[in-house]
């Protein structure tokens, strides 16, 4: 679990100086956060318009069915949920008046008992007051199994939901899970008043055409071009400042840098500028181009379920064979951070003093002759009948990884280890072949956390091996007892501090067994015209236009 | 006339029935699924995954699942988009105009250029025209479409600033004005490639009735050139010419995907793209059905048209 506040933040000395320390380019932005500063606020009325390019198309506008990355951007501005999540990793109230905790009696010592206090002061799009109930009906709709909701993780602990009054509701949980307070903030509430009507939720014209309590109203949706929203003037926050905010749908990343270049669209969403043109994009005039951390990795991932990467040795020598500071330099022009761990840098549970990697094929090899792996007739080393020979596979048409895989293809060679490239359409990969653990090993760029709740349960618990009939993810069929008790451990403590050292020894632990190789964390290269203010990046939501209601053109 | 009819479409029907069974096997096939997408997705549990599977139907055997989707399709139920839940004759519809647009212009722009460049072509044959057009039409052929479109956006866009990148229209304007100015671009980097062909095509078609008898009779008559041309030669040039407009027809619906990609026109060709990319099978079946039946219509509507203009053909 993250840190949380209350309505008044009281944070630390401590605190506050993580806090500037983490906020780096974010703190730029800081006066920004919540809304327009109140000397910029003297014409109330939005105005402008923001048109923001992705590289897919927004098509679940029902924040609770299963969707993708691209569709949070519509679903932040459309709808709100109990809380946010600030770029420090903060849970904000949103809904909520407040954030529950156990000092201020919302979350039982146990953690079994929540109560939510909500504002009164919430209309729906259509004018209908919102209320608890609307929050009852949407944490029972995502447990309907007639429903194809999202992620039910943590929804399902949910048990005995109780509306106190309109603005106070109450739940008891199956068990303690901190974890969940993260996951509300990924849980938009729906109105009750008009979804209860629809025999089937999963075909209603709701979806097509929501309606939320959120900055902005949705207006239309030109299929596979584009989608308008329009301002809502009776939010109760403060926002939105402009008076529409388009999201264009542009799937050639080339073109979409090129009508940012051409200023058809005035801010970069998903997937971002390619690291190629960054270069060039900041040089470009009237552009701000920045560099910013995601949550996301890059690794090689392993299937530590194959016969050759069982010895700790060998991912140890392959780990070490890999030339990172070139790959990120020479194939990724320089914009990915190196990393140790799969926790984000700017996270609070990041552990800093992970062992650092070093590129040096001669140890390297000497881990391989001191483990008994020697070369056969072949070049290729080998152990009691197991030659040190794997595939790779990746997405197809990735050329940047593909450049990356006949890199280490090539240094592993030079080891005596084969690596045959085998590489699959995303449609495939992702599958059953991901999920089931088919793969002997993956080139990967995946985030771990839900928010910023640092509980990786789904990808390295041994119960969640999907290939074992596990609940997760955990497709690197890690096993480690002490991880596994930190992590039940984790999830069940509230404390950010006493989850900190949680976590930090479970990265200890996760960097010391290397089920998978960490290459760099991701940094997403944000572009905007010059004159947008507001903006401001946020690696713990999956979508730049998270607060999109404090956007605003300079006058 | 009407044998024919019933005859041609009883064959369609035969053939929709393999192309869907065809379609729908290698579809469902391909590893992965529509729920590949949320692989990478740090909350979606597998439990999560299969209990989606088991919603969308996709855990029953095979034959059940064509057999229940071909039933809703002849009871005019083309199915729900797995990606976003609406009806697939609805997603079609959305995107069926801005294809129309694109690519009936662009015929048209490639019926006119390529008709005239080749009528030309064949009557000052080994000019100057001839070869120029000759040697353009080798170019048009041999370079891919999306390499013009690029080159045109560098040019036109990013050099000249004449053109916009791309799009159907400017959010917020959408006049005439204004889709005819996106139209410009995109419109005539895909004609390059169908002038090319029309071309070729009219040039060797009109030659051909340039050596008929009844031209030779005519000039032994002292009919004009000109008449010649206008009377006796471009009818019968273009005869042939409505076989190759048929098999236009259902591209002129179907769209281009390379092209809609590179200038960001929401079409069908594009809509194909994704549709593919996530594998959304209900929406990735309805357009193989809806370019089987315009391609048997295309065919059909041909043999029909050159029935009518042609007296020597009948249909039987």
């Amino acid at each position: 679990m993250t840190k949380h506040s209350a309505t008044t933040s009281n944070y630390s000395r401590r605190d506050a100086l993580r806090m500037v320390a983490i906020g780096g380019a974010v703190g730029i932005f800081a006066p920004n956060l919540l809304g327009k500063p109140a000397f910029a606020r003297a014409s109330a009325k939005p105005s402008g318009r923001i048109i923001v390019g992705l590289g897919q198309e927004p098509t679940v506008f029902n924040p609770l069915m299963a969707h993708i990355e691209v569709d949070d951007g519509v679903h932040f501005s459309v709808f709100d949920a109990l809380f946010r999540i600030d770029p420090q990793g903060v849970i904000q109230p949103n809904l909520a008046v407040e954030v529950p905790n156990q000092k201020n009696g919302g979350i039982s010592e146990d953690g079994l008992k929540w109560r939510i206090r909500l504002r009164d002061d919430v209309r729906w799009h259509d004018g209908k007051p919102f209320s608890a109930e609307d929050v009852k009906f949407t944490l029972e709709l995502i447990t309907n199994p007639n429903f194809r909701s999202w992620r039910t993780a943590g929804h399902a602990l949910v048990r005995d939901i109780t509306v106190v009054s309109p603005t106070e509701i109450s739940w008891r949980m199956e068990e303690a899970f901190a974890p969940y307070l993260s996951f509300l903030t990924e849980t938009f509430i729906v109105p009750k008043h008009i979804l209860e009507k629809e025999a089937n939720p999963n075909n209603a014209a709701f979806n097509q055409a929501p309606v939320g309590t959120g900055a902005f109203k949705w207006e239309k949706r030109v299929a596979g071009d584009h989608l308008e929203l329009v301002a809502n003037t009776e939010y109760f926050g403060d926002g939105p400042h402009i008076e529409r905010l388009v999201f264009k749908y542009i799937p050639d990343l080339t073109v979409l840098y090129t009508q940012f270049k051409s200023g058809d669209i005035d801010l970069v969403g998903q997937p971002y500028i390619t690291p190629d043109h960054y270069g060039e994009a900041k040089t470009l005039p009237n552009r701000v181009v920045t560099l910013l951390p995601r949550t996301s990795f890059e690794s090689f991932y392993l299937n530590l379920e194959r016969p050759q990467f069982r010895e700790l040795a060998v991912r140890e020598a392959l780990y070490a064979a890999i030339d990172k500071e070139s790959v990120i330099q020479g194939l990724y022009y320089g914009v990915p951070t190196p990393t140790e761990t799969f926790m984000p840098r700017q996270s609070f549970f990041f552990n800093a003093n992970l062992p650092l990697h070093q590129f040096d094929l001669n140890r390297a090899a000497k881990i391989l002759d001191q483990a008994g792996w020697a070369k056969g007739a072949d070049g290729i080393r080998a152990k009691n009948g197991v030659r040190l020979a794997f595939s790779n596979s990746t997405t197809s048409g990735d050329p940047l990884r593909e450049q990356l895989q006949q890199f280490l293809q090539q240094t592993f060679a030079q080891l005596g280890v084969e690596m045959k490239i085998s590489n699959l359409p995303a449609a495939v990969m992702w599958g059953e072949f991901w999920m089931q653990s088919q793969f002997d090993s993956v080139i990967v760029g995946s985030s771990y956390l839900i928010g910023a709740d640092p509980d990786v349960t789904n990808r390295l618990h041994s119960r969640s091996i999907g290939a074992k009939g596990g609940r997760g993810s955990n497709n690197a069929q890690y096993a480690n007892p002490e991880v596994d008790a930190l992590l039940d451990k984790g999830a069940r403590t509230f404390d950010p501090d006493a989850r900190r050292a949680i976590y930090s020894r479970v990265q200890e632990l996760v960097r010391r067994d290397l089920p998978f190789l960490p290459l760099y964390q991701s940094n997403s290269v944000e572009g905007l015209k010059k004159g947008i203010n507001g903006f401001v990046p946020n690696g713990n939501t999956r979508t730049e236009s998270w607060n999109a209601l404090a956007w605003y053109w300079a006058s | 006339m009407s044998a024919f009819l019933l005859n041609r479409l009883f064959q369609s029907i035969v053939l929709l029935v393999i192309v869907s069974i065809i379609g729908f096997t290698v579809l469902n096939l391909m590893p992965g699924g529509p729920l590949a997408q949320f692989g990478l997705d740090p909350g979606m549990t597998q439990k999560d995954v299969e209990r989606l599977a088991a919603q969308l139907g996709l855990n029953r055997p095979l034959w059940i699942q064509y057999l229940d989707w071909a039933w809703r399709l002849m009871q005019g139920d083309w199915g729900h988009s797995f990606r976003d839940g609406s009806s697939v004759l609805a997603v079609i519809g959305r995107h069926l105009l801005a294809t129309l647009l694109l690519m009936g212009t662009s015929t048209a722009l490639a019926i006119a250029a390529g008709t005239w460049i080749g009528i030309r072509g064949a009557t000052q044959r080994y000019s100057l025209f001839d070869y120029c057009a000759t040697v353009g039409a080798m170019v048009a052929l041999s370079v891919p479409t999306f390499w013009f479109g690029l080159i045109g956006i560098y040019i036109f866009t990013l050099k000249l600033g004449w053109v916009p990148a791309g799009n159907m229209y400017t959010i917020g304007d959408g006049s005439v004005l204004d889709y005819l100015h996106h139209l410009i671009l995109p419109s005539l980097v895909l004609s390059l490639v169908h002038v090319a062909i029309w071309s070729r095509y009219m040039r060797t078609a009109t030659l051909d009735a340039l050596s008929q008898d009844f031209v030779k009779t005519a000039r032994a008559k002292g009919v004009s050139e000109r008449r010649i041309l206008l009377k006796h030669v471009i009818g019968n040039a273009l005869l042939p010419m409505i076989t190759l407009a048929g098999m236009q027809l259902p591209s002129i619906l179907t769209g281009a995907l390379v092209t809609e990609t590179v200038f960001t026109w929401p079409g069908m060709g594009r809509l194909f793209l994704d549709s593919l990319g996530y594998s959304d099978y209900p929406v990735v079946m309805g357009l193989l059905i809806f370019s089987a039946i315009m391609v048997v219509l295309g065919n059909l509507i041909t043999d029909i048209v050159i029935a009518t203009v042609d007296p020597r053909i009948r249909l039987a």
